[in-house]
Order: C-alpha cells, then sequence, then structure tokens
C-alpha cells in the first residue's frame, strides 16, 4: 500500500446505512411530508379545513383565475393572487439588489483590510447572520413604528409635525429583509474576492487603466461568481419570506408565504394553500436551476 | 505625491461599508439600549433602570417558553447531531456511489425548500396524526425541529471528516488496531470539534426556528419566537427589549463559541 491514505477512498460497501438513521427522520419530516403537499393539491377542500378525498385541479386553478359566484362561466383572472405573487417577485428582486449595493463595497472593505482585522470585521457580519430572525425584525419595526426610534427623533428635531406612517407598507418589508439578509450577500462576495488575484488589479492600473475600468473589467468580472452566489442566497429567502412581511406587512402586503400560511388558517382552504406552496417551490427550484446553470457556464469558461 | 496610490482603495466604498456596518447594528443596539429603558417607551429615554428584566423573570408565561425553547433546542439538537455524525461517517470518503445524490439532496433539502412550505407540509401531516393517535406532545415539534437540524450539523461535521489527516488511522491500523479501534481512539476524538460545531450551529438554528414551529406546534406548545411573533402584533412594552436582549445574548455566546471552536485547527 503504496498510495497516500489522505486519497483514498473506501469501497462504500454498506458504509452508507450509517446515514440511515437521518434519512428516515427526514423522509418522515421534511420530504414525505412535501410528497402529500403534492396531493393534498389535487384534493377538494373540506368543510372545516382539512381535505376532502375527492380528485381536483380546482385548487391549481384558484391559484391563477377566479370563477364569479353567481355565474360559474364568467373567469377572470385573480388579481390578488397575481398582485402578492408578483410582490412577492418584485420585493425580492429589489431585495437582492439593495443587498449587492450596499453588500458589494462591504465585502470589499473587508477583503482589502490587514489579514489581522479581517476576522473581526467577518465576524461582526455573521453575527447579525446567526442572530434570531424574529429579533431583527422586532428591531426593525421599532424602527419604524408611528411612535419608533425614526419618528421620535424626526419630531424632535422639527423636521416633521406628525409621524410619518411607515410600516405595513412594501417599503418597511423591503427593508426589513434587506436588512435581515444582507449577510447572505457580503459573505459569499468576501469569499469571491478573498480568492482574488490582486496582482490582476495592479497590472490594470500599470496599463494605465482608470480606477473605473478597473472595477469594471478586472474587478467585477473576478467576483462575479461571488455576486452569483450572493444573489440566490438572497433571492431565495426573500421569496419565501414568511415572518419579516408578517411583522412589518401585516395583512395588506402580504407575499407569497403568508397567502400560503393563510389558506391553512382563516381561509380554510387547504388544496389552494398546497398549490400555492407548490408555485412557490416551483419559482425557488427555478431559481436553483439558473444557478446551477450560471455556475456551470462559469465553469466551463475557465476551464476552456 | 501627496498621497501614495492604493490598488485596493476604490473611493466611497470605505464610506459604505462602515454605513452598512451601523445600519446592522443601529437598530440592535436601540433594541438593547431601551431594554434598560425606566418609563414604557420604547424610543424615549427615561433613565437607566432593570424593571423591564424583572417583568420578563416573573413572567410565568416568559419562564415557560423560555425553558421549552432551550429543552427543545438541546434535545433537538442533540439527536440532529448524533444523526448528521452516522450520516456524514456514512457519506464521506467513499468513492462515488449509486444513491449518493439523492442521500444529499434528502439531507440538505431542509435548506432548499422555504421554511413556510416545509411548516405547511408538516402541518398537514400533524394534524392528520394527532386526529388518528389522539397523541398531542412535544414529539412533533422534536421529530420536526431534528430533521430541521440534520443538514446544520452535517455540514461542519463533514468538513472536519473530510480534512481530518488520514495517515493517523493508517498508522493505528499497522499498529493492529481494529477497525473499531482505530474509530474510537483515532477518529472520534479528532472529530470532537466538528461534532461540537454541529451541534452549537443545530442548537442556533433551533432556537431561531418560528415558522415550522408555528405551524407545529399544538396549543400550549409555544416556544420563545412564536411568543414573541404572537406579542408583537399588540402594543409591546420595553419588557419584549428585554426578553430579545437576554435572547440575543444567548446566541451570541453560542456563535462566539462556536467560532472558538471552528477557528482552532488540528
Amino acid at each position: 500500500m503504496a498510495s497516500d491514505p489522505n486519497q483514498q477512498t473506501e469501497r462504500h460497501g454498506w458504509k452508507w446505512l450509517l446515514s440511515t438513521p437521518a434519512l428516515i427522520v427526514l423522509v418522515l419530516a421534511a420530504s414525505g411530508p412535501l410528497m402529500i403537499v403534492i396531493v393534498y393539491s389535487f384534493l377538494t377542500p373540506g368543510n372545516m379545513g382539512g381535505v376532502a378525498w375527492e380528485f381536483s385541479t380546482d385548487a391549481w386553478f384558484r391559484v391563477f383565475f377566479r370563477r364569479d359566484i353567481f355565474d360559474p362561466e364568467n373567469v377572470t383572472v385573480n388579481q390578488a393572487h397575481l398582485a402578492v405573487l408578483w410582490r412577492s417577485v418584485w420585493l425580492s428582486a429589489q431585495t437582492t439588489v439593495i443587498c449587492a449595493v450596499l453588500g458589494f463595497p462591504t465585502a470589499w472593505f473587508i477583503a482589502t483590510r490587514p489579514p489581522s482585522q479581517r476576522t473581526v470585521w467577518l465576524f461582526l457580519i455573521t453575527i447579525p447572520f446567526w442572530t434570531n430572525l424574529l429579533i431583527r425584525t422586532f428591531a426593525i419595526q421599532e424602527m419604524l413604528r408611528n411612535n419608533g426610534t425614526i419618528n421620535t427623533a424626526l419630531l424632535w428635531l422639527g423636521v416633521i409635525n406628525e409621524p410619518i406612517p411607515m410600516m405595513f407598507t412594501d417599503f418597511a418589508v423591503l427593508l426589513g429583509m434587506a436588512y435581515v439578509f444582507m449577510p447572505l450577500m457580503v459573505l459569499p462576495l468576501y469569499a469571491a474576492m478573498d480568492k482574488m488575484d490582486f496582482r490582476l488589479v495592479e497590472a490594470g492600473y500599470d496599463l494605465y487603466a482608470s480606477r473605473i475600468a478597473v472595477l469594471r473589467h478586472v474587478i467585477l468580472p473576478l467576483v462575479k461568481p461571488g455576486f452569483i452566489a450572493g444573489s440566490i442566497l438572497v433571492f431565495i429567502p426573500s421569496i419565501g419570506a414568511y415572518v419579516t412581511p408578517r411583522v412589518l406587512g401585516g395583512g395588506q402586503k402580504m407575499m407569497l408565504g403568508n397567502l400560503i400560511a393563510l389558506q391553512f388558517g382563516q381561509g380554510r382552504n387547504w388544496p389552494l394553500g398546497a398549490a400555492l406552496a407548490m408555485v412557490l417551490l416551483i419559482i425557488t427550484i427555478t431559481a436553483l436551476v439558473l444557478y446551477l446553470r450560471a455556475v456551470n457556464r462559469q465553469e466551463a469558461k475557465r476551464d476552456g | 505625491m501627496a498621497r501614495q496610490f492604493s490598488i485596493t482603495r476604490l473611493p466611497g466604498f470605505g464610506a459604505i461599508a462602515l454605513l452598512t456596518f451601523v445600519l446592522l447594528y443601529l437598530p440592535i443596539i436601540i433594541l438593547v439600549v431601551f431594554s434598560f429603558n425606566a418609563n414604557q417607551s420604547q424610543s424615549i429615554w427615561g433613565g437607566f433602570s432593570l424593571r423591564w428584566y424583572e417583568a420578563a423573570f416573573q413572567n410565568q408565561q416568559v419562564r415557560d417558553v423560555s425553558i421549552r425553547s432551550l429543552w427543545l433546542a438541546l434535545v433537538a439538537s442533540g439527536c440532529a447531531t448524533v444523526l448528521a455524525t452516522l450520516a456524514a461517517l456514512g457519506t464521506t470518503r467513499v468513492s462515488r456511489f449509486k444513491g449518493q445524490t439523492i442521500i444529499y439532496a434528502l439531507i440538505n433539502q431542509p435548506l432548499m425548500v422555504p421554511e413556510v412550505v416545509t411548516g405547511i407540509a408538516l402541518l398537514i401531516v400533524v394534524a392528520f396524526l394527532k386526529v388518528q393517535t389522539g397523541y398531542t406532545g412535544m414529539g412533533y415539534l422534536v421529530l420536526a425541529h431534528t430533521a430541521f437540524c440534520i443538514p446544520f450539523a452535517y455540514l461542519p461535521i463533514r468538513a472536519r471528516l473530510e480534512t481530518m489527516d488520514r495517515t493517523l488511522e493508517q498508522a493505528a491500523s499497522d499498529l493492529y488496531a481494529s477497525h473499531f479501534q482505530a474509530f474510537r481512539y483515532i477518529t472520534l476524538p479528532l472529530l470532537v470539534p466538528g461534532i461540537l460545531a454541529g451541534f452549537m450551529l443545530g442548537f442556533v438554528v433551533s432556537l431561531d426556528t418560528v415558522v415550522i414551529t408555528e405551524f407545529v406546534k399544538s396549543a400550549g406548545q409555544d416556544t420563545l419566537p412564536t411568543y414573541m411573533l404572537g406579542q408583537l402584533r399588540r402594543a409591546v412594552t420595553p419588557e419584549m427589549n428585554a426578553i430579545a436582549t437576554l435572547f440575543l445574548a444567548l446566541s451570541l455566546c453560542v456563535v462566539t463559541l462556536f467560532f472558538i471552536v471552528t477557528s482552532k485547527r488540528g
């Protein structure tokens, strides 16, 4: 046996069986229930919540369309659902852009500190990431309320005479999501910059490139994988957000997650909720697939 | 030249970065500061006082939900760590085998599926089981949290296994240690930092989980986050700030420990 043991891989044999306990728990409490959601989306709603075991595509129909109660032939687009769907996608896209605009300089700042300081700055970015999302949302609520920090300060300064209502608006939800998901953009951007060869930047300047030219033609292409990873890491939790829009958006500014939850609560339409959950899952998977394709393209370009 | 040309300097970037840090921390700092406020307000300072901490400690409901949260996080994260350690041992350092992708997909599913979707999926199953079996205990929450913590516990353990120096195990085998002895006396001790890190990640994740708990819990099974979520609807007093501050302090301790454990190499 001359080969380096660190390079060896054992023939798997029955070793994978060690993962069965974990897999059983995951099938019971994750993938199994998910399969049942698919089934439920094709059933008929029960009278008191729950379902009646009759096949129906009505839930899927109602995700996008609605029938007039008095005239079932009269089918119109379900404006309310589409508005929530659109708000979810639009707010998530805006959140991603805000995080990128603030996150890129932040990651650059950390990556260009002396190595001894970097750990501290990184730690400062990581702490909010691991502290409770609900508490951070609560902190934002405290800032935005009518008698919250911002309004109190502005009133005291005499800038305004009465509080600006900021809670329960798209702005509040957007601010909250950008706030809670910011670290998810900074960390992958930093990882990309950390790997970057700064001699290339130097070479750019040696060839009389301006700062903007270096940024556009050297730095941005090099950290693009970080941008892609950060965007997906921000977009996916944003589109599935439940807590932040519930607290900051209230009943008026719902996102998809809240609309789904509503069907299992007051809405009492479990199949519709299941179908809406599937729509959310499809959007998430589409985003992931687009991400993986972008990564593969990048790798192909580098290898080619 | 008055100022040395720095290749890493981009005008305005430092300012934006500092602004980001201020924006990230200011709301949390204000939240903590007003937990020590002497009056009812969360935005007008009325002097230093610990009255809201006292109120929080005397609030029976807050005590109950806090203990439930901690208990659930310890149990779920403990179970998840054991399962994730086994899974990591079973899936690393092996040649590719059929079904490997499926195992990875299953383990990582809770990371990829939006929490609200996992939540309603569990609601459907748990609602059915509650009616069929009549059991409404904490078992559902333990199972749900365990499953959700597995991928978080799995990541650091697997990373540790993959970067471990395997010549040591080889040496043990050369000295006629059995497979079990090599595992017990070499692999496992080396794996401990990864296992600890996995446990702490799982613990923090379970403590944070609000959406899944909200859908799975039965009446009277509120955890600290679901209790807070319920309270946020009404006008809250600085008591909520005090509870949030204590909660933050706990998370901060665990995260700091996590950093210490993972940054020590070898």
